[in-house]
């Protein structure tokens, strides 16, 4: 995409401004994400850039992991009136077992409904696909408020059982799409020869189809899990303080006591987020070489 | 598989039996097979989600409760010759006076939040109505003429215009949320009239979400577009690693996100602090950035930036290079080979995406409530209000139909373009 030799100025001109211009779009992409990291690690009790950390050459004393600390629940710091609780940890335990056991069943149900709509007898394919994609679609306060008055009726709000119910039904689309994408150009011949050399369908299907379809299925896991654990409006009506999530806690926390332990958390958000990525997309790539597609 | 050929037209199977009978009969096995594996999903589905919503759908015209605390009352009201007689007849006094006196205290209370929305003053009057029937009723001495007592207990039952507006509670469903919903209700006379001034908030907050959802698709256009081009014409191993930048928020907390925003845009937030360091601003003239309108759009167009960029670049990949190249051996300049040539190559991708991002944007309640302020609030902050604060559940699930059938519209548009099933994560 480099400029030829015969450009003009105003070509240049053009180009370099384009260049610039996307420079600047993918530094308001990642600046905010960025900017709250080194904060994170900040002495003062506020969200900002203190004169400590600005300064040249840098102050040690500007900076500390007294919000990791508190953030973990060691409150042994007496010079602070932040509260200081367990409460990160609690919702830590709390996001990863709601977030696990959302995990596991969406995946399980979306992708045998995706190896169900892959096939080519499949009737009413449309209607069952967006039944299914619906979830994703609805912006999530209608869900939330449907939900709400439903799941009170029989009595699941407050309950671990309506949170996870509901982030299965959230988290579903996305294993049902991503799995269904590794099934499109799959080879229906290898279980055919498979069958043909006497596998039962069961043996058939751990045998040649799942360590085919394994990328596909791990990346739908990953953005399910991704969906449970970032979850927030749901988890805002339907769940009590006895279901503290970190979504919650950091809504909580935004709203009422703004102080740099929601940015360690979030710096730990980050770090999460950047290895689901790195995970997703190696997945993506051993998947298309598995199935012979050349990247392009 | 070996068949005989009996006759021209039939084929058999070894077993006998006709070819096309047999071929149907594992077709439908088939279909069966297939069906059986999306069914538990699709259970899940109904019952999770699409039955709440539905629910949700049905409590938004509901007013059963209603009928359910004053049957008898509206029996006999229904009788009332309003023409004839400027106040009920006594039968109705009577009938209000046994459902209120015997009725469901619970019930009752729900009720009158309910009357309340149709005519302001309902809630006072019944209470205190309430509290004297039930000292008649402790007392056990039950009056001879009921009209009289209750006019007695409340001038409010000799006022015609609380009998007029009770003719709206009658049936078991009722539209007023719907109206309610865009600023109007009913008058004495059952006819559709505006709020009162202070009262009106959504119409505003319908045009206000429109408006934010428009310009945060611009933005993210004019943003977006150049990226997409930059990403899908760079060599793979450069685009790659760019594309982090637009992965990386994507799969980023959307909660992160909006914190982020706000340590960015605060008074004495990175950007603020930038600027006066630069010595474009003063100290004391910070700009105020966050828990606004400015705040909520800038906030909302870098979360759904990537929403933009990533159907775009999905288009623009398989776009040769070589149009462009044509176009200009023809003798284009390039100004007009990109305009002829090669934008309206990307139309699918610039509707897929800008649909994705107006779609998204509208439904949008997360972030405007955290950095919106006051006057950043959207149609979402108005649903939750509703929800738990107000305890109006009708008007709740009303704006949450209105936005689910805006929703519907855009996506059917969305799928007569693109495709449903087309979407594509990462």
């Amino acid at each position: 995409m480099a400029l030829p030799s015969y450009a003009t100025p105003v070509q240049r001109t053009y180009y370099y401004f384009y260049l610039f211009f996307c420079g600047v779009v993918f530094f308001f992409l990642i600046a905010p994400l960025v900017a709250i990291i080194p904060i994170s690690f900040s002495r003062s009790p506020f969200m900002l850039f203190t004169e400590g950390m600005l300064a040249w050459p840098p102050e040690p004393e500007a900076w500390s992991f007294r919000w990791y600390r508190y953030m973990v629940g060691i409150c042994t710091d007496k010079n602070l009136t932040t509260p200081c609780s367990n409460r990160w940890m609690v919702g830590t335990v709390n996001s990863f077992f709601v977030g696990g056991i959302s995990t596991l069943v969406a995946t399980v149900l979306g992708t045998l409904a995706a190896l169900g709509l892959s096939r080519p007898h499949m009737p009413f394919k449309g209607l069952i696909m967006s039944i299914l994609i619906s979830p994703m679609i609805v912006p999530l306060i209608i869900t939330a408020a449907g939900m709400f008055f439903f799941y009170a009726k029989v009595n699941l709000v407050y309950t671990f059982t309506g949170i996870i119910l509901a982030h299965v039904a959230l988290s579903t689309p996305f294993v049902v799409i991503t799995v269904t994408a590794t099934l499109v150009g799959f080879d229906t011949n290898m279980t055919k020869a498979s069958q043909s050399l006497g596998a039962r369908p069961v043996r058939t299907f751990f045998k040649v189809i799942m360590p085919l379809i394994l990328p596909g299925v791990i990346s739908g896991a990953l953005f399910a899990f991704i969906t449970s654990f970032d979850e927030v409006v749901i988890v805002m009506f339907m769940a009590s303080l006895d279901q503290l999530t970190i979504p919650k806690q950091m809504w909580a926390g935004i709203r009422q006591e703004i102080s740099p332990v929601i940015l360690c958390m979030a710096t730990c958000l980050v770090a999460l987020s950047i290895f689901l990525l790195t995970t997703v997309e190696l997945l993506r790539r051993r998947s298309e070489k598995m199935r012979g597609i050349s990247h392009r | 598989m070996e068949v005989n050929i009996s006759t021209a037209d039939q084929i058999l199977t070894t077993d006998g039996i006709p070819l096309k009978v047999s071929l149907r009969k594992t077709e439908r096995r088939n279909k069966i097979r297939a069906f059986l594996l999306v069914f538990p999903l699709l259970l899940f589905i109904i019952v999770t989600f699409i039955v709440p919503i539905g629910d949700m759908l049905l409590r938004s015209v509901d007013d059963s409760q209603i009928n359910e605390v004053y049957g008898k009352t509206f029996e006999e009201y229904k009788k009332w010759d309003k023409e004839k007689d400027q106040l009920p007849p006594e039968a109705v006094y009577r009938a209000l006076f046994e459902d209120i006196g015997y009725g469901d205290k619970l019930k009752i209370g729900r009720a009158i939040t309910r009357m309340n929305y149709s005519k302001s003053g309902w809630k006072s009057l019944i209470k205190k109505t309430r509290r004297q029937i039930n000292k008649i009723v402790k007392s056990g001495e039950l009056p001879t003429s009921y009209k009289d007592t209750l006019i007695e207990i409340n001038k409010g039952w000799a006022d015609p215009t609380f009998w007029y507006s009770m003719s709206q509670m009658l049936a078991e469903t009722t539209p007023i949320y719907y109206w309610n919903a865009i600023d109007r209700t009913y008058d004495q006379d059952s006819k559709v009239i505006m709020q009162s001034e202070e009262r009106r908030i959504y119409v505003a907050t319908w045009i206000k979400t429109f408006k934010v959802s428009v310009y945060v698709t611009f933005y993210c256009l004019v943003l977006g577009f150049p990226v997409a081009h930059l990403l899908a014409n760079l060599p793979l191993r450069y685009s790659n690693l760019l594309m982090i930048f637009v992965l990386l928020p994507f799969w980023t907390s959307l909660l992160v996100r909006t914190t982020a925003w706000i340590v960015m845009l605060q008074q004495n937030g990175v950007i603020n602090g930038v600027l006066v360091w630069l010595g474009i601003l003063s100290d004391d003239g910070r700009i105020q950035m966050v828990y606004n309108m400015t705040g909520t759009i800038i906030a909302m167009t870098q979360i759904l930036l990537p929403f933009m960029i990533l159907p775009l670049y999905s288009v623009m990949k398989v776009i040769p290079k070589s149009h462009m190249r044509a176009a200009q051996n023809l003798g284009a300049k390039p100004v007009r080979a990109f305009m002829r040539v090669y934008l309206p190559q990307t139309i699918p991708g610039m509707s897929a995406g800008g649909l994705l991002v107006f779609v998204l944007a509208i439904g949008y309640f997360i972030t405007p409530e955290l950095v919106g302020g006051k006057d950043g609030q959207l149609i979402g902050h108005w649903i939750a209000h509703h929800l738990k604060t107000t305890i109006n559940w009708g008007l709740c699930s009303a704006l949450g139909a209105i936005l689910l059938g805006i929703m519907l519209v855009l996506y059917w548009l969305y799928n007569k373009i693109v495709g449903i099933d087309n979407i594509k994560l990462g």
